[in-house]
């Protein structure tokens, strides 16, 4: 019996073509879809839906962003504030920085609430008149884009 | 002369082992910072404290409160604009076309000098405030339109719990 030599076999090697097709594709997708804005978004709040809520045509020069979850908790610079009085002595320490920073700007700071849309008003009502007591005047309510109406329901 | 014989040219083969490598490289580097930006718009309110409004001069034009009252569940019970009650399936519409016949809304660029002040329970939910912004505030006609109503809106000072 004639045995076959093993150095003969051919190398067999993958067609590559389709997974680079792919891969090129994809790399193609996501540097379109790339948004490198430094957009405050937590995940733990779901915004109420307006038609009228557009986006501001410029960014805001001095925004600060305050969140409300549904629970009635606060996030602050991404960290969790136990009550209106931790929230007052951070938002303090924000004012004392702007000041110290720019003077006289202060009421050019946009107070942004990201409230949930079962937080209750009354929270979002402190917050703004905590605020108010630091000297801050304008306020940006955030909601989610509808393109639909909402107000045809309750 | 000996001539090459044309059929035995070196087979030139490209490395696509370091290509492969970045464009996976890319590839991870893209998937990671990737995120879902949802559409967000704000509705801008100036409201200066009390003290610094009290230097300003009042307004010729009676303010118009809207009052919102938040059942046991803490949904909308009942909204009201000054004594008008608005009932049935849709009363933020209702307040909006009230709103409209109110200020003499001609699709114009809206009311400089009309305020409305919004009373609300402390309990109720935050979306129907946001409701409420919105029927006061504008609407958009058939044609995709934005017009709006009312700019000055305030909130009425939060009563404790």
């Amino acid at each position: 019996m004639r045995i076959r030599p093993r150095g003969d076999s051919k190398i067999l090697e993958g067609d590559l073509t389709p997974m680079i097709d792919m891969t090129f594709q994809l790399i193609a997708f996501f540097m379109l879809v790339i948004n490198f804005a430094d957009v405050e978004q937590d995940q733990r709040i779901t915004l109420p839906l307006s038609e009228l809520a557009q986006p501001p045509d410029a960014p805001y020069e001095l925004p600060l962003t305050i969140h409300v979850t549904g629970g009635g908790r606060f996030i602050f610079a991404g960290n969790q504030v136990a009550n209106l009085s931790d929230l007052r002595s951070a938002l303090q320490l924000e004012k004392q920085i702007i000041k110290g920073l720019r003077p006289k700007k202060l009421e050019e700071v946009t107070i942004i609430i990201r409230a949930d849309q079962n937080a209750k008003i009354g929270l979002v009502q402190e917050i703004i008149q905590t605020c108010q007591d630091l000297q801050f005047e304008i306020f940006a309510l955030r909601g989610e884009q509808s393109n639909t109406s909402t107000l045809s329901g309750t | 002369m000996k001539i090459r014989n044309a059929d035995r040219r070196e087979h030139i083969v490209l490395q696509m082992t370091p290509m492969i490598d970045i464009v996976f490289q890319l590839l991870v580097f893209f998937v990671f910072t990737f995120k879902i930006v949802l559409p967000e718009g704000d509705f801008n309110i100036r409201m200066p404290s009390a003290a610094a409004t009290r230097t300003i001069e009042p307004s010729e034009t009676p303010l118009l409160k809207v009052t919102l009252r938040a059942a046991e569940n803490r949904e909308l019970a009942q909204i009201r604009l000054n004594d008008i009650v608005f009932e049935g399936p849709a009363p933020f519409l209702q307040l909006q076309q009230q709103i409209r016949s109110m200020i003499g809304d001609a699709g114009g660029p809206g009311t400089a000098e009309q305020e409305v002040e919004i009373d609300s329970d402390y309990d109720l939910k935050y979306r129907y405030v946001i409701n409420a912004l919105t029927a006061i505030t504008g609407y958009i006609d058939s044609n995709g339109d934005q017009h709006k109503l009312v700019e000055k809106v305030r909130f009425a000072p939060v009563e404790q719990q």
